[in-house]
C-alpha cells in the first residue's frame, strides 16, 4: 500500500505557507463549498466519512460534533495543538508545512458546529509553528476567509491563537480548556463533557490538528470518496511518526489498514545497523509495546487494539534488540510522574512510587518481589485516577513486564542494567 | 521593575479579546517574560492590577507552567531531550558531552553567562531528529558532537537574537542582575526540574 499522501500531497511545493499558493494547489475551495451548505449537511458529511479524531482516542468526529445541545449559543470550537505526547511530531509537521490547511479545517469545523469563535491551543515550545499559524491567520484574515460576514455568506469567524506554557496535562481536552480560561491545567470531571459544558461553561468542541486538516479535503471530494480510503472502521490515511531504531524516522502518511511491517520496513529502511527488532510501540508514550510476531498487524485503531495495544495519537517507536526495555519504561513512568498535575493522588502518588522502583532497578537496588510491586501499584493507578494521565502511565510499563519480565530479574540477579554496555556501543 | 508601557498595552489588548479577562493570563505572563527575560513577583502584581484579579490567581497560573522562568538565565536557553525516542538514539550521551563541554551542571549557567542548560524528560517532539535540543526554541536534531561543538561557539559570540522565544527584549544582556534583586526570588516550579 505504501505512502498515501492526501495531508502532505503538496508539502514537496515550495512556499506552501503563502496563502496564494496553497489557494493554487485548492486550497480554500473546501472551505468555500462548505459556506455554500447548511452546516448540520456538514455535520452529516463528517459522520458518513466515518472520519475519526486523530488526537489519540480515535471518537468519531461527526458523533462529537453532533452532541452538541440544540440552540445552545456563543458555542466554541478549540484546535488541539498541544502535542506533547512522547513519539508523537505529526501536528508540528502539518502546522509548519501547511498552516492554511489546519486553518482551513478549523473554519469548516467552526461554521458546522455554528461556531463564532475558535481557538488554537498550541504548546508554547512550538515557535516556529506559532509563527507559521500566526501569519496565516493574518493573511487568511486579509483575504477575506475569516472576519465579519466571511466572503459574503453571512457567517462571522476570528480565531484567537493561544500559546500554552509547557505542560502535558493541557492536551487532555478538559486540562486544555481549563487552561485556556486561564487557570491551572488541571483536568475536569466528566460528565458533563465538554460538548454540553465546555470553555466558559458553553458548548464546546475540541477537535486535533490532523484531524480538522482531512475537513478540506472531505468537503471537496465527499464523504464516499474518503470512506473508500482505508478500512471499514478507520477511514482515509494517518501520519505516523516514526523514531526510534530505524533507518529513516520521520512522518510517514499512509492509508489506514497498511501493515505495520511496511511502515517499518520498507518506508522506514528497517532496523538500523542491520540489527534485529525487539519490539515497537504504537501511539505514543502511553501505549503498550507490541513485538515482531505482531508485524502484520494494520496500521488503524481497531486492529491495533486488537493486538493488545493502541494507535493513540500516531507515534511508532521502534526498538532494537539492544534495547533495554526496563530502561525504556523508566524513561516513560519518569515522564509521566513529571507531567503529573499532582490532582488526584494514585496519579501523584502513583506514578511517584513506580519511578522509584525504576530507578531501584536501574541503579541495582531491585529485589525480585519488586516486579509484582510495580504490577500492583500499576492496578491501583489505572482506573482510579481522575484522568487518562494516570491510567496511561501504566499502561506501557506493564506489557513491558508481561513481555519482558525476564529483563526487570536480570537487572536484580546483576546488580544493574545488563544492556548498559552494549548500548553504550550503539551510540559510538 | 515595571512593566514598559507596550508591554501594559498588549496586556490590555489581548484581555479585551477573549470572551474572559482571565484567559489573558497566560498572554500577559508571555507579554512580562518577553520584556523581562523572566516573570518577576512584581510583574505579577501588575497584571493582577492590569487584569484586575487577585494577585494569587495569577502566581498560581505562573507556576503550573514549566516554560515561565522565576529567575534569570543565560543569554540563550539549552534544552536537551532525554525521553524515550531521544534515549534511543544516544541522548544520555549528548548530555555528557554537553555536560562536559560547558562545564556546568544541568540548570547551571556558563561562566560568561552565554548558555544556560537543562535536560527534560519532556518531549519536545522532534523524535524523528533524535537525538536533539532546543536552542532559544529553535530545534537543532540529529545531534553529533561536532554540531554540538559548532552550535555552542555561535551562541558564545551572539546576542539574543530571538528575543520571543527567549523572552529577553532586544539590546538586553542576559543574566544581569534584576532591578528587584532584593525581592525573595520565588522558588522554581517543581514541574521545570528537570528529571
Amino acid at each position: 500500500m505504501g505512502l498515501k499522501p492526501l495531508l502532505t500531497k503538496d508539502f514537496h511545493t515550495e512556499n506552501l505557507v503563502k496563502l496564494a499558493v496553497y489557494e493554487k494547489t485548492g486550497g480554500y475551495a473546501g472551505f468555500k463549498q462548505a459556506l455554500g451548505m447548511q452546516p448540520d449537511e456538514l455535520v452529516e458529511m463528517v459522520k458518513k466519512s466515518g472520519l475519526r479524531g486523530r488526537g489519540g482516542a480515535g471518537f468519531p468526529t461527526g458523533n462529537k460534533w453532533s452532541f452538541l445541545p440544540k440552540g445552545v449559543y456563543p458555542r466554541y470550537l478549540v484546535c488541539n495543538a498541544d502535542e506533547s505526547e512522547p513519539g508523537c511530531f505529526k501536528d508540528r509537521y502539518l502546522m509548519e508545512n501547511s498552516p492554511h490547511q489546519v486553518l482551513e479545517g478549523i473554519l469548516i469545523a467552526s461554521y458546522a458546529i455554528g461556531c463564532n469563535l475558535a481557538f488554537i491551543y498550541i504548546r508554547g515550545e512550538y515557535l516556529p509553528q506559532h509563527e507559521a499559524l500566526e501569519s496565516a491567520i493574518d493573511e487568511a484574515r486579509q483575504a477575506g476567509y475569516l472576519g465579519k460576514n466571511v466572503l459574503g455568506k453571512g457567517y462571522d469567524i476570528d480565531v484567537i491563537l493561544h500559546r500554552g506554557a509547557g505542560a502535558y496535562i493541557c492536551g487532555e481536552e478538559t486540562a486544555l480548556l481549563t487552561s485556556l480560561e486561564g487557570y491551572r491545567g488541571e483536568p475536569r470531571l466528566k460528565p458533563p463533557f465538554p460538548a454540553i459544558k465546555g470553555l466558559y461553561g458553553k458548548p464546546t468542541v475540541v477537535n486535533n490538528v490532523e484531524t480538522v486538516a482531512n475537513l478540506p479535503h472531505i468537503v471537496l471530494n465527499g464523504a464516499d470518496w474518503f470512506k473508500s480510503m482505508g478500512t471499514p472502521t478507520g477511514s482515509g490515511t494517518r501520519l505516523w511518526c516514526m523514531s526510534g531504531h530505524v533507518n529513516r524516522p520521520g512522518n510517514y502518511e499512509t492509508e489506514n489498514g497498511t501493515p505495520i511491517r511496511e511502515l517499518i520496513e520498507d518506508l522506514g529502511g528497517g532496523v538500523w545497523k542491520n540489527r534485529k527488532l525487539k519490539a515497537f510501540q504504537p501511539g505514543g508514550a502511553s501505549m503498550m509495546v507490541l513485538l515482531p510476531e505482531h508485524l502484520d498487524v494494520g496500521l488503524d485503531f481497531d486492529a491495533i487494539q486488537k493486538a493488545g495495544s493502541l494507535a493513540g495519537a500516531g507515534a511508532m517507536v521502534v526498538m532494537d534488540e539492544t534495547t533495554c526495555m526496563v530502561d525504556a519504561a523508566r524513561r516513560y513512568v519518569k515522564f509521566f510522574h513529571h507531567e503529573s498535575c499532582g490532582k488526584c493522588t494514585p496519579c501523584r502518588e502513583g506514578t511517584f512510587w513506580m519511578a522509584n522502583l525504576f530507578d531501584r532497578f536501574e541503579a541495582g537496588e531491585a529485589k525480585t518481589t519488586d516486579v509484582d510491586l510495580l504490577l500492583d501499584i500499576g492496578y491501583s493507578i489505572d482506573g482510579r485516577s481522575f484522568c487518562p494521565l494516570g491510567d496511561a502511565s501504566t499502561w506501557f510499563p506493564r506489557s513491558v513486564i508481561k513481555f519482558f519480565r525476564d529483563e526487570f530479574l536480570e537487572h536484580v540477579s546483576e546488580k544493574g542494567c545488563p544492556f548498559k554496555k552494549s548500548a553504550q556501543e550503539a551510540v559510538a | 521593575m515595571a512593566l514598559a508601557r507596550p508591554t501594559v498595552e498588549e496586556i490590555k489588548a489581548s484581555a479585551a479579546r477573549y470572551p474572559s479577562k482571565q484567559s489573558a493570563i497566560i498572554p500577559a505572563l508571555w507579554a512580562a517574560q518577553h520584556e523581562q527575560g523572566y516573570v518577576t513577583k512584581e510583574a505579577m502584581g501588575e497584571i493582577a492590577q492590569i487584569l484586575d484579579l487577585p494577585p494569587s490567581l495569577i502566581e498560581a497560573t505562573a507556576s503550573f507552567y514549566s516554560m515561565f522562568l522565576t529567575k534569570p538565565e543565560g543569554r540563550h536557553d539549552v534544552v536537551i531531550c532525554v525521553n524515550a525516542p531521544c534515549f534511543l538514539r544516544g541522548a544520555d550521551e549528548i548530555v555528557a558531552y554537553v555536560e562536559h563541554q560547558l562545564g556546568v551542571r544541568d540548570g547551571q549557567t556558563t561562566k560568561d553567562g552565554a548558555i544556560t542548560w537543562h535536560s527534560t524528560i519532556e518531549c519536545l517532539g522532534a523524535c524523528g531528529g533524535a537525538p536533539m535540543m532546543q536552542v532559544d526554541h529553535r530545534y537543532e536534531e540529529n545531534l553529533t558532537p561536532e554540531r554540538i561543538d559548532a552550535i555552542f561557539q555561535r551562541l558564545r559570540t551572539e546576542a539574543p537574537h530571538d528575543t520571543k522565544a527567549r523572552g529577553v527584549a532586544p539590546g538586553e544582556g542576559a543574566a544581569r542582575p534584576s532591578a528587584s534583586a532584593t525581592e525573595p526570588v520565588r522558588r522554581k516550579s517543581p514541574k521545570r526540574a528537570s528529571h
